[in-house]
């Protein structure tokens, strides 16, 4: 195994996830397969080539003007919100 | 009437030998009696549909004339719909009504499609098999035992057994292709940023691109016209105008150079070579040349998929919080509770495999050695890709492996599925336009040949795709019980 059952919960952590007792064993089974099988790509001599972030290079990123193009709709966007108060998106206590 | 082209069905709608208002009809009255033994689709607009389909028929009879004016069409779930459940798969989004519009279905509305419903997927489009998402697999119409790949399986399903004329899908490493050729449709992944992305929710920006899944690529051709284009709200959108794509469809191939690529039949199961060398036969007796072209940095595609897809995914997926919109846990007793809580019960566990392999591959300490390295062997496949196209007009081999395996077969282990993508993965990499048609069958289930073609290539492919099937019929084909 390339990882332990640390590593994945480290993971999990940075990544925002509750894993449970039950799934643990098969993520690190398989996770270590993962990281294993692409592992592969470090024995390639890429020399001086450059990282490629985006398929179709040679494209600019385009600016817009810095006008106002949307019109406020918080009202209806947090019809999808779990839970909402005086148009404020509402969380557990975070400062006692 | 369901087994009509779409050319056919706009040329019946324009004598009035049928109103759109009956072609909803009947396509809604398929999709009750056939969805359930398919589970292609997911969320049925059936009264909207037919009001859409009557505003349709009075614009006709007042002499408008869109392109698409009254044809049906279903979508992924995966793009937002206004005002209709866009839930990607997902329990995260199980509850989540979009409050726009993508840019695919602004322009099929404005084109006068119809739209029927959604359609089943993997889970946030992560998945070969529609097996991830959570309201169920979807099924093959060629055989119910088995998968209709992914991660458009819904799509292709649903236009396989003739739910509908035409369906969209996505494409990250192959979601359209691998389930055009599962179920014997025409698949349409176009260049990099030839359509817009906005409004289609996020998994791998760099790789993701929508497309068209139809019964021909003569009917490819009218959908692709009307969602392809320059889209302000899309930053990686590319203004380049849109050709007629109908309009070059019978140019003779007299002339065409295909490269066959040595990676491509490396170690291809027999009966899928035959099937590939037989479509060569036809293509060289309509006039095309072929090539014997290497790329040998292909076979890397699949490792390298698996660094970029998951990272960025890891990175999009980030915004499913539990506090803006989506699935929220109970009672979480402070905020971390609740992202964690929320995410982990609201993804599953491909989604969840995903964010964490990307997770690890962004830490720091492993950035340059994975991701890093995963983009200079991307530009390496790139590149290679290029140096073919200065030699060939489009690149032809298979589309899968093997034809659709059975429902379960692949679900535990998740190396083995993410080799499904193994032929498709290439195209995405480097942002390349593919098509996968009809070619043939391996055990009595229908397999894909699959065109590459350089950037912005899509009229060149589904030219050659077409002048294919004006000599075969495989794309007329029909699983049993759907004719």
């Amino acid at each position: 195994m390339s990882l332990t059952r640390q590593d994945v919960e480290k993971i999990a952590h940075l990544a925002r996830l509750s894993i449970t007792e039950q799934q643990m064993p098969a993520y690190v089974t398989s996770l270590s397969n993962i990281v294993d099988f692409v592992a592969e790509l470090s024995s390639i001599d890429t020399g001086q080539v450059l990282p490629m972030a985006h398929p179709l290079e040679g494209q600019s990123q385009r600016l817009r003007a810095d006008e106002v193009s949307e019109a406020d709709q918080h009202v209806k966007y947090q019809v999808n919100a779990p839970e909402v108060q005086a148009g404020l998106y509402v969380v557990p206590r975070v400062i006692e | 009437m369901h087994d009509l082209s779409i050319g056919d069905l706009l040329s019946r709608l324009a004598k009035g030998e049928v109103s759109s208002v009956e072609l909803t009809q009947h396509f809604l009255s398929r999709i009750e009696r056939l969805n359930p033994g398919l589970n292609a689709v997911i969320t049925l607009t059936g009264p909207q549909a037919l009001q859409d389909a009557a505003v349709a028929d009075r614009r006709r009879v007042a002499g408008e004339r869109t392109p698409l004016l009254g044809i049906p069409l279903i979508h992924k779930d995966i793009f937002c719909t206004d005002g209709v459940r866009t839930s990607c798969g997902s329990r995260m989004l199980d509850n989540f009504i979009a409050p726009y519009d993508a840019t695919v279905v602004a322009r099929l509305k404005s084109a006068g499609a119809i739209m029927l419903g959604k359609a089943n997927m993997d889970e946030f489009a992560m998945g070969s098999s529609n097996e991830t998402s959570f309201y169920g697999p979807v099924k093959n119409p060629w055989d119910t035992t088995r998968v209709p790949g992914g991660s458009s399986g819904g799509s292709a399903a649903a236009v396989a057994a003739r739910l509908a004329p035409f369906a969209t899908g996505t494409d990250t490493g192959g979601s359209i292709r691998q389930p055009a050729a599962l179920t014997g449709v025409t698949g349409v992944k176009p260049t990099y940023g030839r359509v817009s992305r906005y409004g289609l929710i996020a998994f791998a920006s760099s790789l993701d691109q929508a497309g068209v899944f139809a019964r021909s690529a003569a009917d490819a051709a009218l959908v692709l016209r009307e969602i392809a284009g320059f889209d302000v709200r899309d930053s990686t959108s590319v203004d380049v105008p849109v050709p007629d794509y109908s309009a070059s469809l019978s140019t003779p191939l007299k002339g065409l150079k295909i490269g066959l690529l040595k990676e491509f039949f490396t170690g291809l199961e027999p009966r899928n070579e035959m099937l590939i060398q037989d479509a060569l036969k036809i293509y060289r007796s309509l006039g095309a040349t072929t090539v014997d072209v290497s790329l040998p940095s292909l076979p890397l595609s699949v490792p390298v998929y698996y660094v970029v897809a998951p990272a960025e995914c890891s990175s999009n997926l980030s915004r499913f919080d539990g506090v803006r919109f989506g699935y929220r846990c109970e009672q979480p007793k402070d905020l971390m509770d609740l992202y964690k809580r929320s995410r982990g019960e609201g993804f599953g566990t491909e989604v969840k495999r995903r964010i964490m392999t990307g997770t690890y591959v962004l830490c720091a300490g492993y950035f340059d050695a994975y991701y890093l390295k995963a983009q200079k062997i991307r530009r390496l496949i790139t590149d290679e890709f290029l140096a073919a196209f200065a030699q060939v007009d489009l690149l032809v081999g298979p589309t899968t492996p093997t034809p659709a395996f059975p429902i379960g077969a692949k679900v535990d282990d998740p190396l083995t599925m993410y080799l499904n993508d193994i032929y498709t993965i290439g195209a995405n990499l480097a942002g390349l336009p593919a098509l996968s048609l009809p070619c043939g069958y391996v055990d009595q289930l229908p397999m894909g040949l699959q065109l590459v073609g350089p950037h912005f290539a899509e009229a060149r492919l589904l030219n050659a795709a077409h002048q294919f099937q004006q000599v075969t019929d495989w794309h007329r084909h029909v699983a049993h019980g759907y004719e």
